[in-house]
């Protein structure tokens, strides 16, 4: 039998207007569609850019909260962040800022909500929820109620902790200010970690694994060799996420007030003594712009690590 | 290289559902053996229980004349093949293959040279510096293949070895699979859904229903005498003709028609029992009009199956299928008989074959 082949439908082609990807997909037209983004816009430019600009702007006064540099500001340049880098307070509460995030997210959160979803990631039933239930718990409370918590735990004379060790008196917020609340973030903030590997170690295929038990790896060997390259993405993720939520957390605040000492001051409550107890709005805000380079160059640091091929 | 021996392999999993019912069997040294059956039949669990990846309820795993129902999978010197190949992404073909080696702590020096030549072997020398995610289907699959080699392991299992390729590399591989075990032969045990499969490249095979092995056999015997209808019923391209049949004397009464009792089941009848008569499409011959001792009916369906035809016949109600040749299938609606080989033709009793 002879091949049948009809030829081509040409009046179709030739009427039909040229298709190619037009730039205005739904037919709005400029002005239509952008007046349905414009209430968005506007609300990113009220409550975003517009406070940035203004903290920028503020860090190049000498803005007070009272006195006469609040009725009339004066501009004074780049004097308030030459002012940061010679503040051994800026540079002590830093120092201690990256202590805090080093200690309570990459070493606390990460380590112990890893930890936590590789030990559950095959159990079922009353164990894994109760130890996700307490977990989350900890994450949903709002922070009032946590700071009472700890306080009510860590306290010297009547504190849960120091009944329960048998040790009355021992000031753990005095003599371990920053222990304190390094345990206290984790604490807090370990349910975030733990739910994320839960989900990415679901995600490990389990051929792999059982490839590499065949070949007779141990437990760290699969972790090694299976586990970590397939959820590094997820790790640099997570790094980020809270390295960054970290850096900017005030919780502490309402445990230690940045004391004893100011040994836990860091920056963000810094920042708030600064600008709000001691009144110089300017300063403040310039070290919140210090804060937000710094922040900036950290996202960068991950990023980079991220786009890097495993 | 080793023998593989189960004995009253039981393996229950939570909830009582019993994936192995005490199943014993012996697979020689250096065979081929085929674990087939529909989904959802233990072969997968069983193959696993091998592997140590599920531990077994009751019973033993004995390779190599040790028990090892007991060791952890990576001391039983058994390696793997995975159905999606578990190659590791991030590392290249070198690392992959010789990653066994690299857990058993052999020099570097050592395990590259393995690999490198277990590659040559199978033609990846080209490739030894790809990723998994640079590789085609079946080349993936060789260097799975290759790392098993690596290994030198006492027994080789695969996972529904070939699914994962598409239909024509699916022919390829299997006629080199079935090479490479003859060559090396090392014991390999691989499990497959596909009847046509096992029936191709296996020694020896089992084929397995709910838990329980219900024939092994070679492919020629599973083929031509299926000890029970499951069997008859799964292997095989064109489905086994079943039909009831009643004992009279030395013929047997299937669909209105005589036909004589087949000489497996010859003195094993009762007259007037009641029967099931089983006869592939390809042992019938067909013929044109009513023939003694054939099923004769009218032609309803034709299929074509390349060089033959399978004719289907409307025998008083029931369904008979055959197999013609090409160039003598019959028109539609024609009057015809299909005679079944005497000794090609089984009895069923209960689902059991009748034969001496």
């Amino acid at each position: 039998m002879a091949q049948q082949t009809s030829p081509p439908d040409t009046k179709a082609l030739d009427e039909s207007p040229a298709r190619g990807y037009s730039s205005d997909a739904a037919g709005l037209g400029r002005l239509r569609a952008g007046a349905f983004v414009a209430p968005a816009l506007a609300l990113i430019a009220v409550f975003l850019v517009f406070p940035a600009l203004w903290v920028i702007y503020l860090g190049l006064m000498n803005y007070r909260l009272t006195g006469i540099a609040a009725a009339e500001p004066q501009f004074v340049g780049l004097d308030n962040y030459l002012k940061a880098l010679s503040d051994p307070g800026f540079w002590n509460s830093t120092v201690l800022t990256f202590q805090f995030v080093l200690g309570s997210a990459v070493i606390g959160q990460v380590v112990l909500g890893f930890t936590l979803a590789w030990l559950m990631r095959n159990r079922r039933g009353t164990l894994k929820s109760v130890v996700e239930g307490v977990v989350i718990l900890a994450w949903i409370l709002p922070s009032a109620v946590v700071a009472f918590l700890w306080v009510a735990l860590l306290d010297r004379d009547s504190g849960t902790l120091n009944a329960l060790l048998g040790i009355p008196g021992f000031a753990w917020l005095l003599d371990y200010p920053m222990l304190s609340i390094i345990l206290f973030n984790t604490w807090r903030g370990t349910a975030f970690s733990m739910m994320l590997y839960g989900a990415a170690l679901g995600n490990v295929p389990p051929s792999h694994l059982e490839s590499a038990r065949l070949a007779g790896a141990s437990g760290w060997q699969q972790l090694r060799d299976v586990v970590f390259p397939h959820i590094r993405g997820h790790i640099l993720t997570n790094l980020l996420l809270i390295s960054l939520w970290t850096f900017n957390d005030f919780g502490p605040f309402l445990l230690t007030a940045g004391g004893p000492e100011n040994k836990t001051e860091i920056l963000a409550v810094y920042v708030y003594k600064t600008a709000l107890q001691a009144g110089d709005l300017g300063y403040g805000a310039a070290i919140s712009t210090i804060i937000l380079l710094i922040n900036l160059v950290v996202a960068i640091f991950y990023l980079r690590l991220l786009r890097r091929k495993g | 290289m080793a023998a593989i021996e189960l004995r009253g392999l039981t393996k229950v999993y939570p909830g009582g559902v019993k994936a192995l019912d005490s199943l014993d069997l012996t697979i020689p040294d250096g065979e081929f053996f085929a674990l087939l059956g529909p989904s959802g039949c233990g072969k997968t669990t069983l193959l696993r229980t091998i592997a140590g990846l599920e531990t077994a309820t009751g019973g033993a795993v004995v390779i190599g004349g040790r028990d090892v129902t007991r060791v952890q999978p990576g001391g039983r010197d058994v390696a793997m093949v995975f159905q999606d190949y578990a190659l590791f992404p991030h590392m290249d073909v070198t690392d992959n293959i010789a990653y066994p080696l690299r857990i058993k702590k052999v020099a570097k020096g050592e395990r590259r040279a393995k690999a490198e030549e277990v590659a040559a072997r199978l033609g990846l020398e080209k490739l030894m510096d790809r990723r998994p995610g640079q590789l085609s289907g079946g080349q993936q699959q060789r260097v799975a293949l290759a790392r098993v080699m690596a290994t030198q392991a006492q027994a080789f299992l695969f996972d529904e070895p070939l699914s994962n390729l598409d239909a024509r590399l699916r022919l390829e591989a299997r006629t080199f699979l079935k090479k490479l075990q003859r060559e090396l032969g090392v014991t390999t045990v691989f499990v497959t859904h596909d009847q046509a499969e096992a029936l191709a490249m296996a020694d020896r095979m089992a084929i397995m229903e709910a838990g329980l092995i219900r024939q092994i056999g070679t492919p020629s015997e599973v083929f031509q005498r299926p000890a029970n209808t499951f069997v008859a019923g799964f292997i095989g391209s064109t489905p086994m003709n079943l039909l009831d049949a009643v004992a009279r004397g030395d013929t047997l009464e299937v669909a209105g028609c005589k036909v004589p009792v087949p000489a497996s089941a010859e003195g094993l009848v009762v007259d007037g029992e009641k029967l099931v008569y089983g006869v592939r499409p390809e042992y019938m011959t067909y013929q044109a009009g009513t023939v003694e001792g054939g099923l004769s009916g009218s032609v309803v369906i034709l299929e074509n199956l390349g060089a033959s035809h399978l004719v289907t016949l409307d025998v008083g109600g029931v369904t008979v299928q055959g197999v013609v040749a090409e160039g003598e299938e019959p028109a539609l609606g024609e009057q015809g008989a299909v005679v079944p080989r005497s000794d090609r033709a089984l009895v069923y009793r209960d689902g059991e074959l009748v034969a001496a």
